[in-house]
């Protein structure tokens, strides 16, 4: 504020011609001019976060609490078992029926690997605090705001504190916490705290109460919990909606995604700003030393290149680097070439999970999965998965004729359902349910033409058909739209890599498509004739006057059909032969006859199987030659605790 | 017609020709096939010395065994049953009523046989050609749609009319005119002049122009329908009387000269009843508008749709005479058409008492 004086006051030497209005001095402003605490600029600016509509709030809620309970397991190398519970809460009667209640109390329990008991009260009740911000490692969360957001949203709603209880073994005690943030000093403050005895060895509940609504339908949680099963398939998950039965979802991928690793930043995805930080922040005493061993992909021979395209000596002092030298460096390092960055820090999804997923989920006819290589955009590695389940399920499809038995008038035509196909989206396994239309997952579907698969398409318009479009980014550092996580942003490489993961779906759906056209088509030209046979036969015989042996001219035509069509080659087109997979990797083909492909342990219609199978899951032998690389990953490692 | 106990007719024994020929293919285990002239451009001749439309020898193979057929096979059958169904009966019909009577849904489908006339009609004028029956014969009438008057007595289902005495309106040309349904008892006049338009037929009616130059007067309202046509081949053949054609001056109203006088390209084969190779063009010719002086604003421009059709009939081989060549080529340099209602720009009643009798006297007309 001192640095201000050198301004003449706000009086100007020359005499103003309107009296002047209340001025405030610049002393005065400087005594309103105080630091504004995050958690305070949060709670103004809720929508930043996912907590614009009461809707919205609850299932942001949901999402906060289960993506951290599932990146908490899978970091422990735990196959994740989530129990995840919304009532409604009544204001002091009964509780009102869900659709019209407007508190709710979410309670979400997982198996994992708990939290010591000093990180409790931080990580549920202070902003910007985690484990996750600070390195590139992938997981679900990215920046220790999401669940004490949730919290703090609770607090400001209904008043309730956020209520833990966790326990990191079956020898420690659990703990119970419940905790409010103090949102001037974005602190926890501790309202509550004790050992209880608790049911579960291992894990880590939480409940929060908070004003929402529920409703049904298009971004609601129900749809949230079935996206997720659909992209977690290692998951098992227990839904307690607020009304209606509770959903039981089996596993149906009995293995972990490969851990992913943790990797330091690559030269070319940082700014300006962060590699001024890091120079302070380093702990090399040479420049040359600093950049090898705090960035990848940099050795000592590309460090001293850039030092020397920068003008800078390699054993000048990090911390000594700033101005002018600084934004040299920085320039120096967009010129050099530097190799892509590792990306065995990613762990996607594959393929085989993917089928499991959407198989499980979605009632179709055709199923297929796409894992591309990984990439790179602005110095992060990613990884594109597409998936596509497609059709109607026989049973389904055996329901829909019987209601169109009307004959046509002149100038009807056959109603067609105007279906179109529904995208699903993910980053980081979690389902991205708002804004579909800002995001690039979405803007690549519209891109892509799918006519060129047998789909119809309307100009800019999404493809038409049963159809599911499944796409999943998993990168080190997803770029949102936005802090609340809904949308991607545009990246010339991440579309392209959407795209090309679209098409390769595509092509195997237009494989599909042909194939069983093709039978199909074998069959109605057999139908065709086997119909008009029977007119003509008639017509034949009331020329004749009635007098036609109609049986034996019927008889002789019809023998006719069935050797021109092809006779039993027909039958065999029609059956598993001609429409099995084969030739298509990784896919499902559901016939009335049976399932094709690699369909997952389980049994289907999405039924759950044996809860605990007795042996390894045969998915791993099912595989057909993998296409993405890398990824050779030992079992998962049990033990490696680590606190969120 | 007939009461005592009925003998197929030869249409009828044709008809039944349709369902012999797929049992006869059944037992020897062919594909039926019928084959159906070809009805197009390709495949009609003009013959000079007849003067005359004839259709060539071309024929369509239409088999069962096919999927891109066999709908239209099974139709095909459908229809020659509608047909033969009439000719036991002994009624005339529609083609409309054809379609209904034909159209049902296939058993146990939601497929309709027929989904609309336009799919019957064509077929209709297969079975024509293939079985060279008349569409009257085949008892199949179109709508009365041409009205005739003027010095002529005809006997429709036994009442004698006086074509003198019916006003202005004049009588109805039904569509079935043969020997058989409408008998000429008497005729005096002196020649035929056939009117494109209705509305000039009206103004020449209202104006007796029949009863002073002492001819019928015939319309057929726009391309005239085979009614008219062969009433003027009849009048033409059994008293000898000239054809006179007044049409519009433009592309189709040469067209509709060409089909009264030499036969159309679609039922090419029935030219031999239809046409009168004799007909004159009386106009309105493309030189009319100098030679009458109607100026140039009542004209109309030629649209590129005139302009095609018109490049269209200089290469048909019946417009290859010197004098047509000639006519075509002056209404294309002019790049206007007129209508015979733009003479009425002169005068209301310049066609009955100027143009045509100018025309009559100088023998102005084309072949």
């Amino acid at each position: 504020m001192e640095g201000m004086k050198s301004h003449p006051p706000a009086p100007t030497p020359k005499p103003a011609v309107p009296p002047p209005r209340a001025t405030v001095s610049a002393v005065e402003m400087g005594a309103r001019q105080r630091e504004i605490s995050v958690s305070e600029f949060f709670t103004k600016n809720r929508h930043l976060l996912g907590f614009d509509s009461p809707r919205k709030a609850l299932l942001t809620c949901v999402k906060e609490a289960v993506d951290n309970a599932l990146d908490a397991c899978e970091e422990a190398g735990i196959l994740p078992d989530v129990v995840v519970k919304v009532e409604a809460v009544a204001n002091g009667e009964a509780p009102p029926p869900a659709s019209q209640a407007s508190r709710f109390r979410i309670t979400v329990t997982d198996n994992g690997p708990g939290i010591v008991r000093q990180q409790i009260p931080p990580i549920f009740a202070k902003l910007l605090y985690g484990s996750k911000f600070h390195r590139l490692r992938m997981s679900r969360g990215q920046q220790g705001i999401g669940i004490s957001a949730a919290g703090m949203y609770g607090q400001l709603t209904t008043g309730k504190p956020v209520q833990i209880t966790s326990r990191t073994s079956a020898r420690a005690p659990a703990h119970y916490f419940e905790v409010q943030i103090d949102t001037k000093k974005n602190e926890p403050r501790i309202l509550e705290k004790k050992q209880i005895a608790w049911e579960s060895p291992r894990g880590t509940q939480v409940t929060m109460e908070i004003e929402g609504r529920y409703q049904k339908g298009r971004a609601s949680v129900d749809e949230y919990i079935e996206q997720t099963i659909i992209a977690n398939s290692h998951v098992k998950l227990t839904y307690v909606p607020p009304e209606g039965e509770t959903k039981e979802y089996a596993r149906s991928y009995e293995q972990l995604p490969p851990a992913p690793r943790e990797i330091k930043p690559h030269p070319y995805g940082i700014e300006l700003g962060m590699l001024l930080k890091m120079l302070q922040d380093t702990r090399s005493h040479s420049l040359s030393g600093f950049l090898a061993s705090d960035f990848s992909r940099v050795s000592p021979n590309v460090a001293a290149e850039i030092c020397k395209a920068a003008r800078l000596s390699p054993n000048a002092r990090p911390r000594d680097v700033h101005g002018q030298a600084a934004e040299n460096l920085y320039k120096a390092i967009q010129s050099t070439k530097i190799m892509a960055p590792p990306t065995n820090c990613l762990s996607p999804i594959g393929e085989p999970a993917i089928l499991a997923g959407l198989y499980r989920q979605i009632k179709g006819e055709f199923y297929t999965a796409v894992t591309r290589p990984p990439a790179v955009y602005r110095g992060n590695p990613f990884v594109i998965e597409a998936g596509l389940a497609f059709g109607r399920a026989p049973e389904q499809a055996a329901q829909t004729p019987a209601t169109k038995a009307i004959p046509l008038a002149e100038g009807e035509a056959e109603k067609d359902d105007h279906e179109v196909a529904r995208i699903i989206r993910y980053a980081n396994r979690v389902p991205l349910l708002y804004q579909p239309a800002a995001c690039e997952i979405t803007k690549a579907v519209l891109d892509t033409t799918w006519r060129n698969y047998g789909v119809a398409q309307s100009r800019g318009s999404l493809p038409a058909g049963p159809m599911v479009i499944f796409v999943h980014m998993a990168s080190v550092w997803v770029p949102f739209t936005s802090e609340s996580k809904e949308a991607i942003a545009e990246y010339d490489e991440i579309h392209k890599e959407i795209t090309l993961a679209l098409r390769e779906c595509g092509r195997r759906l237009g494989a599909f498509l042909r194939r069983r056209e093709r039978a199909h088509s074998e069959f109605r030209r057999r139908n065709i004739f086997e119909l008009y046979i029977e007119e003509i036969v008639q017509s034949c015989n009331r020329l004749k006057g009635g007098r036609l042996a109609t049986a034996k001219l019927r008889d002789q035509l019809l023998k006719m059909a069935t050797k021109i069509t092809g006779g039993g080659k027909t039958d065999e087109l029609l059956g598993k032969n001609g429409s099995g997979p084969e030739g298509l990797p990784h896919s499902i083909i559901v016939t009335p006859e049976g399932v094709e492909g690699e369909v997952p342990v389980v049994a289907p219609n999405g039924a759950p199987a044996a809860e605990e199978p007795v042996a390894p899951p045969a998915a791993p032998e099912a595989r057909a030659p993998r296409k993405t690389k890398g990824k050779a990953t030992p079992k998962p490692r049990a033990g490696r605790k680590k606190k969120r | 017609m007939a009461k005592k106990p009925r003998k197929p007719t030869a249409v009828e024994k044709k008809l039944v020709g349709v369902a012999d020929l797929v049992i006869a293919a059944a037992e020897k285990r062919k594909d039926p096939t019928i084959a159906i002239p070809v009805r197009s451009l390709s495949n009609v001749n003009f013959n000079e010395r007849k003067g005359l439309i004839e259709m060539g020898k071309r024929k369509q193979a239409r088999s069962f065994f096919n999927v891109a057929m066999a709908k239209k096979f099974m139709q095909t059958v459908l229809v020659a049953d509608a047909l033969s169904e009439l000719q036991r009966a002994n009624l005339t019909t529609s083609l409309r009523e054809i379609y209904y009577r034909t159209k049902h849904t296939i058993k146990d489908s939601h497929e309709n046989t027929l989904d609309t006339q336009d799919e019957s009609d064509p077929l209709i004028e297969d079975l024509e050609v293939t079985l060279t029956a008349l569409r009257e014969e085949l008892h199949v009438r179109a709508e009365n749609a041409g009205s005739i008057v003027g010095p002529v007595v005809f006997v429709d289902d036994g009442d004698r009319v006086d074509c003198t005495r019916l006003g202005k309106g004049g009588y109805s040309v039904p569509s079935i005119v043969e020997p058989e349904y409408l008998q000429i008892a008497r005729c005096t006049a002196d020649f035929v002049l056939l009117v494109e338009k209705g509305t000039q037929w009206n103004r020449l009616s209202e104006d007796k122009f029949w009863r002073r130059y002492n001819c019928v007067l015939l319309t057929g309202n726009g391309q005239p329908p085979r009614g008219v046509r062969r009433l003027a081949r009849r009048l033409h053949e059994e008293k000898q009387l000239p054809v006179y054609v007044l049409v519009d001056n433009d592309p189709w109203g040469y067209y509709i000269y060409s089909v009264i006088k030499q036969g159309s390209i679609n039922l090419a084969f029935e030219s031999q009843r239809m046409a009168i190779p004799k007909a004159k063009f009386m106009g309105l010719s493309s030189a009319d508008p100098e030679a009458y002086g109607l100026p140039r604003n009542v004209g109309i421009k030629l649209n590129d749709k005139d302009v095609a059709r018109a490049r269209e009939l200089l290469a048909y081989t019946w417009f290859q005479k010197k004098s047509w060549q000639e006519e075509i080529k002056r209404m294309l340099s002019s790049g206007l058409k007129y209508e015979l209602d733009a003479l009425a720009n002169k005068d209301f009643q310049y066609l009955t008492k100027k143009y045509l009798p100018r025309k009559l006297k100088e023998k102005d007309w084309l072949d």
